[in-house]
């Protein structure tokens, strides 16, 4: 069909010259444009737009679960919020848990990308069982580290005995627990970074590693000297992408530690929840929700100019 | 920038998937010989959580809570945790609620992105630069900001507990905006001029020139799209409450309070709730991957 078209068009092409012909005008057609965008728009206004705002005005009001106190407050909840040793412990938290996790995330699946993209036979083998558990729901990933992690009956410190490591107490343990979820994380998402990581090596030309042959450059400097060089767009994208993804981290802690033991690996998203639907107090909730979305805003602005300047 | 690298490399994307390197490495076969060694290693480390599961599943209650672990249980493998899950169990509800939320998500989504982008690329209407704008700011949003007005909205909509109320605040997705905007950028104008000019409309060039064009992309983002309503748990777990309800992520959060310790079972619906998109999975790995590849960086 489409080569039909082609022909056609050839054919008629001089005709289109002048203005205001059917096609000219249709292309300015006001009435379509906003025709098209009016589904997305209608959903856009009223499920992000509209609670955006409103979350706004919640969080300057006592607004509870209850419907209670709903009154004007100025700004009592961002003062007490900002006054909230419990916040800014689950704030540190979210940050030490982005920073501890968007490494791993980061450089294991670049390792696993240049890897398979050594030209290993059986790439969907690998393929497989990397990004595998990234279709899995968050719920089933904590199902199964939870049961691996269980101190006494869990088959890591089981294998750990084996080599003679005592047992660790994988989510009780304050100092451990956030290392346990890192490594819960790490195996249920990395696929999707090697992914990323691996359609962009692909893509890179064959003659540059050619070249760099002649010039007798050996397997590691390829890496370092091209391979490296190459991806850093998708480096930078991943980091990104990374570092907002981790900082959103609910699902998997809330569900292994609750955000125990202690509170040590509880996350901002989780104080929302808790404050708003667990302490009923939405208001107080919508303001750290809005001082969360703040501090996001600064982290993606700079990114943005730091990745910016790297790259001018 | 991002999106415009991304999109380039997504149409060569499956051209290359094939690897041109075999020859190349061939010759230092030390070191690929090497290189497999580890891969394998980490792919076995990668299977382990998923074989555990399983073997923990067949075992019966006793078998699974015993010491010394072992691998092949004394008694037998046994389906008694599988039956026990889905005989008391809301598995099979839980799981068309996630098939139908997330089917639902996935086609409205495609719907009203697709159309959006379309005018995005191709109609020059008054306001469209202010569009992208807003669009691209939207960006910035994250979600868990949205579910404390999003949830006080949803109760005025009468919508907790009801499926409209998981699905109407998932289908905006202003990345998969953007990743058919760009393809639509793509198309070469002349094919819609030449309808134009026979007289064809805007409607009519849109659903018989460009729609039939864009058919890989808009698996790539149904794909995407439907990968992410299946296993969002944060939405879903805030908006439902009655156990009927409940879609299949946010239900297995509730099994391990109400089964204790009962490892076999929980293991048992863990894998009977991944076992759709694994299934899914191997039958359309080819294209899942290239979807993830084309969509995923624009999308999270």
């Amino acid at each position: 069909m489409s080569t039909s078209t082609i022909s056609k068009e050839s054919s008629q092409a001089p005709i289109q010259a002048p203005e205001n012909t059917h096609a000219s005008r249709l292309r300015r057609d006001r009435r379509h444009g906003w025709g098209f965008m009016a589904p997305f728009l209608a959903f856009f206004a009223v499920f992000l737009i509209w609670p955006l705002i409103y979350g706004v005005y919640m969080s300057f009001t006592g607004k509870s679960l209850t419907g209670a106190n709903g009154s004007f407050v100025g700004f009592a909840n961002y003062v007490e919020a900002l006054g909230d040793a419990d916040m800014w412990h689950s704030m540190g938290n979210t940050l030490y848990f982005t920073v501890i996790s968007t490494v791993p995330l980061v450089v294991v699946a670049l390792a696993m990308a240049a890897l398979v993209n050594m030209g290993l036979p059986a790439q969907w083998l690998w393929r497989l069982s990397f990004f595998a558990p990234y279709l899995l729901a968050s719920t089933v990933v904590s199902l199964f580290f939870v049961w691996m992690y269980n101190p006494q009956l869990g088959l890591i410190n089981e294998l750990l005995g084996k080599v003679g490591i005592a047992p660790v107490d994988w989510l009780n343990n304050p100092e451990v627990a956030m290392w346990s979820i890192v490594i819960a994380t790490l195996w249920w998402t990395v696929g999707f970074n090697f992914l990323l990581y691996l359609a962009a090596m692909q893509n890179i030309p064959q003659s540059h590693y050619e070249a760099a042959q002649l010039d007798g450059a050996g397997g590691w400097r390829q890496f370092f000297s091209i391979t490296l060089p190459q991806i850093n767009p998708t480096t930078i994208m991943i980091v990104i992408l990374q570092v907002l993804a981790s900082l959103k981290v609910f699902d998997q802690v809330y569900q292994m530690t609750a955000g125990g033991p202690a509170g040590s690996t509880r996350s901002v998203v989780q104080y929302i929840f808790e404050t708003g639907f667990t302490g009923y107090r939405l208001g107080y909730s919508a303001a750290i929700s809005y001082i969360f979305f703040a501090i996001i805003v600064v982290v993606s602005i700079s990114q943005f100019v730091l990745t910016r300047k790297r790259s001018a | 920038m991002a999106l415009s690298t991304l999109t380039s490399r997504a149409s060569t994307t499956s051209a290359a998937s094939k690897p041109p390197t075999l020859r190349r490495r061939k010759r230092i076969s030390a070191s690929r010989v090497a290189a497999t060694v580890i891969v394998a290693v980490l792919s076995i480390t990668w299977l382990i959580p998923f074989a555990w599961a399983t073997i923990t599943a067949f075992k019966s209650e006793t078998e699974a809570a015993a010491t010394p672990i072992t691998i092949v249980p004394k008694s037998g493998f046994t389906f008694g945790a599988f039956a026990k899950v889905l005989q008391q169990g809301n598995i099979p509800q839980w799981t068309w609620n996630s098939l139908f939320t997330s089917a639902a998500i996935t086609i409205i989504t495609l719907v009203i992105s697709t159309l959006a982008a379309y005018a995005l690329s191709r109609i020059d209407f008054k306001g469209r630069k202010v569009m992208m704008t807003v669009i691209v700011a939207s960006l910035i949003v994250p979600p868990p900001v949205l579910i404390i007005p999003l949830f006080y909205q949803m109760v005025s909509f009468h919508m907790i507990d009801a499926y409209w109320g998981i699905i109407l605040p998932q289908v905006i997705a202003p990345a998969m905006v953007f990743v058919l905007k760009k393809f639509f950028d793509q198309i070469p104008r002349e094919l819609e001029d030449a309808a134009l000019v026979d007289g064809a409309g805007r409607i009519r060039i849109f659903w018989q020139v460009v729609l039939p064009l864009s058919r890989p992309i808009l698996a790539a983002v149904a794909i995407f799209v439907f990968i992410g309503a299946w296993n969002n748990f944060l939405w879903p777990f805030i908006v439902t409450n009655d156990s009927s309800m409940l879609t299949l992520p946010v239900g297995l959060q509730t099994i391990k309070s109400a089964y204790g310790i009962q490892y076999a079972q929980n293991m048992a619906s863990a894998l009977l709730a991944a076992l759709p998109l694994i299934v899914v999975f191997l039958f359309f790995q080819r294209q899942i991957i290239k979807g993830i590849s084309t969509t995923g960086l624009a999308g999270t």
